[in-house]
């Protein structure tokens, strides 16, 4: 961040009125490369003809080249826009990318046909998905939603509460110990037949399969983190008149949570994979059921936008995890950036 | 044994507790074989005393402030704090450690008032902390994080942390021993400062031989593993003491072939 605030001290003392050739190529150039290449993907989809038969071509290129106007607007004013124009300047050789990436599409698909059809949709059917089969895409969006949220805090709360006590009592841990490591390293979804009939609901049984998958590396990671804080600061705190839940609450607990986050953040990502294979068999709701529906009517470009929507919602879950965690652990030095 | 008279009489406050060490031997047990430690240690600290322990390295000395912190029991003998047997860890009696062992989670103030949470009185005591922040001189790195101390600060957060909880008996473990020279120097005379103005009866750790002879009243020369009083040295200077002062390097001398060193003076 540092090294960018230096490059916008220098710009600004530079005389905004005049954009010099050197602007061009410089600071705004990329911005208004990202912009051409924008416009080039609207008027493609504006005045060349699709080989197929799309509604959305033409909305699909308006937006292309509002983007490109919003593009071009922000780079030339990105001095006056605080740090949504930094931001905006920080990222131009990505939607230079982008921008080539979806015109390569489009082209590849739409206009050429090269990649075969339907297997791969070209952009303006995405679009259409996005908006002629809205509600059923966000009511999937919800019940993944949920069925991960509630699994996942189940496992997780689980998880801890026996990771700290079996890294803390010899006892616990003589008897839950041979439990884990039996059931533990079985994937969640090897319990999947069983779970189906043994639970009331296949809502139920997912939840119980996604809390399994995203308790046992909590478990293990908690456990390993309480077993390995240092004696001495048991010491201290007992010296200084600490009881045992202090130490369990104020010693022990802080000073594992950089492991109980590895642990959180690996059953977040085993837990998407029963979530989407859950949905898939038995949850007749969610984005995986709306992949597998999607496949049995052949509409791929429904796979492609859910694909992309789920996408963006791990990655989300993943975000808001080393959010927290940032936000808990500013004690600790050179944390990884998501 | 070498016994010197003091050369003043002291008089002590009445905060420092008495400390009485009497007939202790302790062993650990190593793969199956008995590890002697201690053996049959007697010594008797005055309230308001500050005294020195001095030993070879591994002798055992590190043993003997655990037995007096509590956090072990000792195998014979026993122990006591103003004639009460010590048996387990007591904020009366605080131990400054080697490292300063700060928890990283916490800031430089919520290390300080550690003890005062621990024993569920912060509430209505939050201004000790703050005096005794003041007192070792961080005020302005109230809220700053471990990592964000040098060795010098840290060590000071950790005496801190002790002096908060107003010990009757505070315990140092070597706590100036991994600090640069002109820092411990420095420290020496605050901890002298700090001892003076409270009274707290001191016991202190230590390898290196001026430091004692600097800071202390008394100074015990134990012997090889395991640990025996091999000498109980009055220091009959007041202070502050001077590190050229003829008469500690006399005592230097002394100590050093106590220590079978002599050749190195």
């Amino acid at each position: 961040m540092s090294t960018y605030s230096v490059s916008d001290g220098t710009a600004a003392a530079a005389p905004r009125a005049a954009v010099t050739f050197a602007d061009l190529s410089g600071s705004y150039g990329v911005g208004l490369a990202a912009s051409l290449v924008w416009l080039a993907f609207g008027l493609s989809c504006l005045y060349w003809p699709d080989v197929g038969d799309w509604s959305r071509t033409g909305s699909l290129g308006i937006g292309a080249i509002v983007i490109a106007a919003f593009i071009l607007f922000g780079t030339f004013s990105a001095d006056y826009l605080g740090s949504a124009g930094q931001a905006l300047r920080k990222r131009a050789p990505w939607l230079v990318a982008f921008g080539a990436f979806v015109t390569l599409w489009e082209v590849a698909t739409a206009k050429f046909a090269w990649l075969p059809l339907p297997f791969f949709p070209p952009p303006q059917s995405i679009l259409e998905v996005y908006t002629d089969d809205l509600p059923k895409l966000l009511d999937s969006v919800f019940a993944s939603i949920k069925l991960q949220l509630g699994g996942y805090i189940i496992g997780a709360t689980v998880g801890f509460i026996t990771g700290v006590s079996i890294g803390w009592s010899q006892k616990i841990g003589y008897w839950v110990h041979p439990v884990l490591r039996f059931i533990g390293p079985l994937p969640a979804t090897a319990w999947l037949p069983i779970a189906f009939f043994t639970f009331p609901s296949s809502w139920s049984a997912s939840t119980f399969l996604i809390a399994l998958a995203t308790g046992f590396p909590v478990t293990v990671l908690t456990w390993s983190g309480v077993a390995s804080v240092s004696s001495a600061y048991y010491d201290v705190a007992r010296t200084l008149g600490a009881k045992p839940s202090f130490l369990v609450l104020k010693v022990a607990i802080p000073a594992a949570l950089p492991h109980v986050f590895v642990g959180l953040f690996m059953g977040l990502g085993s837990s998407f994979a029963v979530l989407v294979v859950a949905e898939m068999i038995g949850v007749k709701a969610g984005l995986g059921w709306y992949l597998q529906w999607a496949q049995g009517w052949a509409a791929y470009a429904n796979m492609y936008a859910a694909l992309i929507v789920m996408s963006l919602l791990c990655s989300g879950a993943i975000t808001l995890l080393f959010r927290t965690r940032d936000r808990l652990l500013v004690w600790q030095k050179g944390v990884v950036k998501w | 044994m070498v016994v010197q008279s003091a050369a003043e009489a002291i008089t002590y406050p009445a905060v420092g507790a008495e400390l009485d060490i009497e007939g202790v031997s302790h062993a650990f047990d190593i793969d199956g074989a008995v590890l002697p430690v201690l053996d049959n240690v007697n010594l008797s600290i005055a309230p308001g005393e500050f005294v020195a322990l001095l030993g070879p390295s591994g002798c055992g000395k590190s043993t003997l402030l655990r037995l007096v912190a509590g956090l072990e029991k000792p195998r014979t003998g026993a122990l006591r704090e103003d004639e009460a047997r010590i048996t387990g860890p007591y904020p009366s009696r605080v131990v400054v450690f080697q490292d300063p062992t700060l928890f990283p989670w916490r800031t430089v103030w919520d290390n300080v008032a550690l003890g005062l949470e621990a024993q569920g009185i912060l509430k209505t005591q939050r201004h000790r902390v703050d005096a005794v922040i003041e007192l070792v001189g961080l005020s302005s790195f109230r809220n700053a994080y471990p990592h964000q101390l040098s060795g010098g600060m840290a060590q000071r957060v950790a005496l801190a942390r002790a002096l908060v909880n107003d010990p009757k008996i505070l315990v140092l473990d070597e706590p100036l021993g991994k600090l640069d020279s002109l820092t411990r120097i420095a420290m020496q005379s605050e901890l002298v400062a700090l001892w003076q103005r409270k009274g707290f009866t001191t016991l202190l750790v230590t390898h290196d031989v001026e430091e004692a002879l600097v800071l202390a009243n008394r100074v015990i020369v134990l012997s090889d593993r395991p640990a025996r009083i091999k000498a109980d040295i009055a220091v009959g200077r007041p202070y502050p003491r001077h590190r050229g002062d003829p008469y500690l390097a006399e005592l230097r001398k002394q100590i050093l072939g106590l220590l079978g060193l002599e050749a190195t003076w």
